[in-house]
């Protein structure tokens, strides 16, 4: 018999709908990863036991873990379904693959969900470098190690896996996450982005800033990109010690 | 006063940088993307972005070679006047960008360090890792973002640009767009509207680029009157990992940073590439091309990989094409700096790029043509600024910028000039359209009757709800992915009109098949299946364009290879003869540039595109034979020169 691959999908048609699961099976290839199971998905449009149910809705864009945009729950590991390759999931985690979509954002349908509160965020510690404007001027010489430094910090996807696994990020703390905590790093270290600085501070003081961060240690461990998070939130801790006491000491 | 807005389709680089400029110009903005503009195609550019710097310059380079490599890579299908602009812009565009907070990598002094690109001679790309596009498109959303928070831009991120809106004059008032969770339907007014939508890789099924990247925008814009231009120009990249959902791209900066491409001399050579001794390996583009080496443009990189594979039976993998890219000797600080790339290898492939070779070849990468636009020249042969022309469709108000236009890459563009053509493209024509509202609209869309928006919002509703509603037997993902076969089995790296002829005959089909498509998904939210099943329909226009321009154009230029009107290159043993082969091949080459050195331009008619032809501007720099040193090009480089000698007028 031909060989197959099984995935267990959660499906939720809107978002006040109750979630429900479908199976769908497809045929088995090398190399496939979770995106082609799902594009196989939908020019099939039937679930294993043969019903014909509407494609499953996902979000994709560059299937090379560049945009952020697959994120899902993936055998209960939060990850991007663009490197989930089926071999390697088979191989750990045995026959079926499931797949479901974050729970740390508001569903859309299926494995779509809002994301928007993360944009929210970068607006929120003024994740930006504040020039005068766009003439032609000189430009400021950055040390290697700065670059090298900042760098890491700079491939932030905001694709959500940080939030997803943090337990502090949930309705009663509005916790901002990692992700953000980290932009306001990584401008506070710009030698013009600093010029905001105390503004950052502010914004990472305040309810569902680094208060409520509490040193889980998940965020790094699942950052695709392998951000070092948790030095930008010891070190947002540190400086704003530092800001606070001066802050006080200023008053 | 009444307020003047303008709408930006699409968040990438062009985008972005047109909305942040509008914004600096006191233009409010409306911007329209698909995704939230953070997740545009632009995050996956690798290699870097081009531009003299102090560098290059004290090495012999000036804006001026810029420009001589951009159209000698192009074949000299550019209209050259907003190359050379562009060019001259390149390094005032990477220090804003530096200024804007790109983390450019550095020297140990602290300057921005560089690395060599594929058709020049110089060290002119700066990069930040190989995640330069990425960082790029992250700088500028964070500007555009900042214009949020002020109050000068609105996203509208999640929604789709199905059309514009024409008034009765046929000036563009707008678009009519649609939500893709409520699936409403709604026109947005303005007075300009800048379309900033990418390329159209998916037509060709699995490509390089991202899943968005259909062309609907461009396609629905060329239905509506927008003229096309040079559409059969498409690069395929000669080095990506080949996938079963996608081909992804492995950076022309691998090579940059020494990477070299490799097959073993003897076929079926089943050892392990590292036990093969270098006398037993075959480095052919070192061979063919010694001056430019593995960084030879890649039009010619791609049909010297599909050539040894196909043709000479050299694949390093029994039954797939594929060649070896060999980082392997490689010093650690190399590796370091293009860490984003063999971090893709090593998670798609499971295989540790920096110890055993790549393997690697050519997928579909950019579209160099793309919608017609205008320009204005100015005396000094560059780009009159603050011209309403710069960058205008053939529709009054609706500007095309960044991979959606036609204007900067000719027949093959060079690496790391996208990211640049992007960035220019869009600041540059922020200028021209905030002088078009100024003086050149007479009334602004506010005074048109609220019934011309209300009446294009009904039509396309009418659409969706057809195809919402339509029971039917034919299935879009399955013509899509057939539609992608044909194009890419006869309209890619080499192209015969038998095959071409096949490939349009195939389209006659899947058009016929897609009136039967039918919609899986009748429901009135987040429905991908009906918004799926609309872009193939694009996809079909465009194909079209693509392969019929394809098949008219009888000649071999940049990236349209058509062997059978290849000149054939001199040969001969002895210096005479030698000679007058050279002299034969220049009088065909002048022939063929007097034939077929021209824009192709579609224009959509309910029959089919119409085709014709437009000259193209080449008044700064003659075309001349593009021989990359290839070997024995000299005297063919020699002859032709004779001939322009003896051509011009003598001095008198």
């Amino acid at each position: 018999m031909e060989r197959t691959v099984t995935l267990q999908i959660r499906r939720q048609d809107r978002p006040d709908g109750p979630s429900y699961w479908h199976r769908f099976e497809i045929p088995y290839q090398p190399q496939l990863n979770v995106i082609s199971c799902l594009q196989a998905i939908a020019e099939l449009g039937r679930t294993a036991d043969g019903e014909r149910v509407p494609p499953v809705a996902w979000e994709c864009g560059c299937l090379e873990e560049v945009c952020g945009s697959c994120t899902m729950v993936i055998n209960g590991r939060v990850r991007q379904a663009c490197t989930a390759l089926v071999d390697d999931l088979l191989a750990a985690d045995g026959e079926v693959i499931r797949l479901e979509p974050m729970t740390k954002f508001p569903v859309v349908r299926d494995l779509v969900v809002d994301r928007g509160r993360m944009f929210e965020a970068l607006k929120r510690v003024r994740a930006w470098v504040p020039v005068d404007g766009y003439y032609d001027l000189p430009t400021p010489r950055i040390e290697q190690a700065a670059q090298q430094e900042s760098y890491p910090l700079t491939r932030c996807m905001t694709c959500g896996c940080c939030l997803e696994a943090c337990p502090q990020v949930n309705e009663h703390t509005g916790f901002i996450g990692a992700a953000a905590i980290s932009q306001a790093m990584l401008f506070n270290q710009h030698p013009v982005g600093r010029t905001e600085a105390e503004a950052r501070y502010r914004a990472l003081m305040a309810k569902g800033g680094i208060g409520e961060c509490g040193n889980a240690q998940n965020c790094v461990k699942v950052c695709p990109k392998n951000i070092p998070l948790t030095d930008s939130i010891a070190r947002a801790g540190r400086a704003l010690t530092f800001y606070a006491i001066k802050h006080y000491l200023d008053k | 006063m009444v307020e003047q807005r303008v709408i930006i389709v699409g968040g990438g680089l062009a985008g972005l940088s047109a909305a942040m400029k509008l914004a600096e110009l006191g233009r409010p903005v409306d911007l329209i993307s698909l995704v939230p503009v953070k997740r545009s195609h632009s995050v996956c550019a690798q290699g870097g972005i081009n531009a003299v710097n102090a560098i290059t310059r004290q090495e012999g380079d000036t804006e001026y070679r810029h420009f001589d490599d951009t159209v000698y890579g192009g074949d000299f299908l550019q209209n050259q006047p907003p190359v050379k602009e562009m060019c001259e812009w390149g390094p005032r565009i990477v220090d804003l960008m530096d200024r804007l907070g790109v983390m450019f990598n550095r020297t140990p002094e602290g300057f921005r360090d560089q690395r060599r690109f594929g058709g020049t001679l110089f060290r002119r790309t700066a990069f930040a890792g190989a995640t330069t596009g990425q960082q790029l498109l992250y700088t500028l959303d964070e500007q555009v973002r900042r214009w949020e928070v002020m109050g000068r831009v609105r996203k509208f991120e999640g929604w789709e640009f199905l059309g514009p809106v024409l008034d009765h004059e046929g000036i563009c008032r707008g678009v009519v767009a649609q939500h893709l969770t409520s699936m409403e339907v709604r026109a947005f007014p303005a007075d300009a509207v800048v379309l900033a939508t990418g390329g159209c890789g998916l037509i060709f099924g699995k490509s390089t680029m991202s899943m968005m990247c259909t062309g609907a925008a461009a396609a629905r814009a060329f239905r509506a009157g927008a003229r096309y231009a040079n559409g059969e120009f498409v690069q395929v990249h000669p080095t990506a990992i080949p996938g079963a959902d996608k081909h992804r791209l492995m950076s022309e900066s691998a090579r940059g940073e020494g990477g070299r491409v490799w097959v073993p001399a003897r076929p079926g050579d089943t050892r392990d590439p590292l036990a093969i001794p270098p006398s037993e390996r075959r480095y052919f583009l070192e061979e063919k091309y010694p001056k430019y080496g593995n960084l030879v443009p890649r039009d010619i990189a791609t049909r010297e990989i599909f050539n040894i594979c196909v043709n000479e039976g050299l694949s390093v993998q029994r039954g797939e094409y594929c060649v070896y890219l060999d980082l392997t000797e490689l010093p650690p600080e190399r590796h370091r700096k293009l860490e984003g790339i063999l971090e893709i290898y090593q998670k798609f492939r499971g295989v540790d790029p920096r110890t055993v070779p790549m393997k690697i070849f050519p997928a579909v990468h950019y579209s160099m043509g793309g919608l017609w636009v205008d320009y204005e020249r100015s005396a000094s042969g560059g780009l009159a600024a603050g011209s309403p022309r710069n960058q205008m469709t053939s529709i009054p108000g609706l500007y095309a910028i960044g991979e959606a236009d036609y204007q900067y890459h000719g027949a093959n563009r060079l690496g790391a000039n996208s990211l640049l053509s992007c960035i220019f493209s869009g600041l540059f024509c922020a200028p021209g359209i905030d002088c078009y509202l100024a003086e050149a609209l007479k009334r602004s869309a506010t005074d048109l009757s609220a019934r011309l928006f209300e009446s294009a919002a009904a039509e396309h509703r009418e659409q969706f709800r057809l195809m919402a509603g339509r029971f039917g037997t034919e299935n879009p993902y399955t013509l899509h992915r057939e539609l992608g076969q044909t194009m890419t089995r006869n309209v890619t790296v080499v192209r015969t009109n038998a095959g071409i002829r096949e490939t349009l005959e195939k389209l006659d089909e899947l058009e016929d098949r897609y009136r039967r498509v039918g919609s899986t998904d009748g429901g009135g939210w987040a429905n991908q299946n009906v918004v799926f099943a609309r872009s193939v329909g694009d996809m079909l226009t465009l194909a079209r364009v693509i392969a019929e321009g394809a098949l008219r154009r009888d000649e071999c230029r940049g990236a349209h290879y058509k062997p059978e009107f290849a000149i054939p290159p001199p040969r001969g043993d002895d210096p005479v003869t030698l000679r007058a082969e050279a002299l034969r091949w220049c009088q065909a080459f002048r022939r063929q540039n007097e034939r077929w050195l021209k824009t192709t331009i579609a224009t959509f008619t309910p029959d089919g595109p119409a085709f014709s032809y437009e000259p193209v501007d080449t008044s700064l720099i003659p075309p001349r034979p593009r021989t990359y040193g290839m070997v024995g090009a000299e005297i063919v480089e020699d002859v032709w020169k004779q001939m322009q000698a003896e051509a011009a007028p003598a001095p008198g």
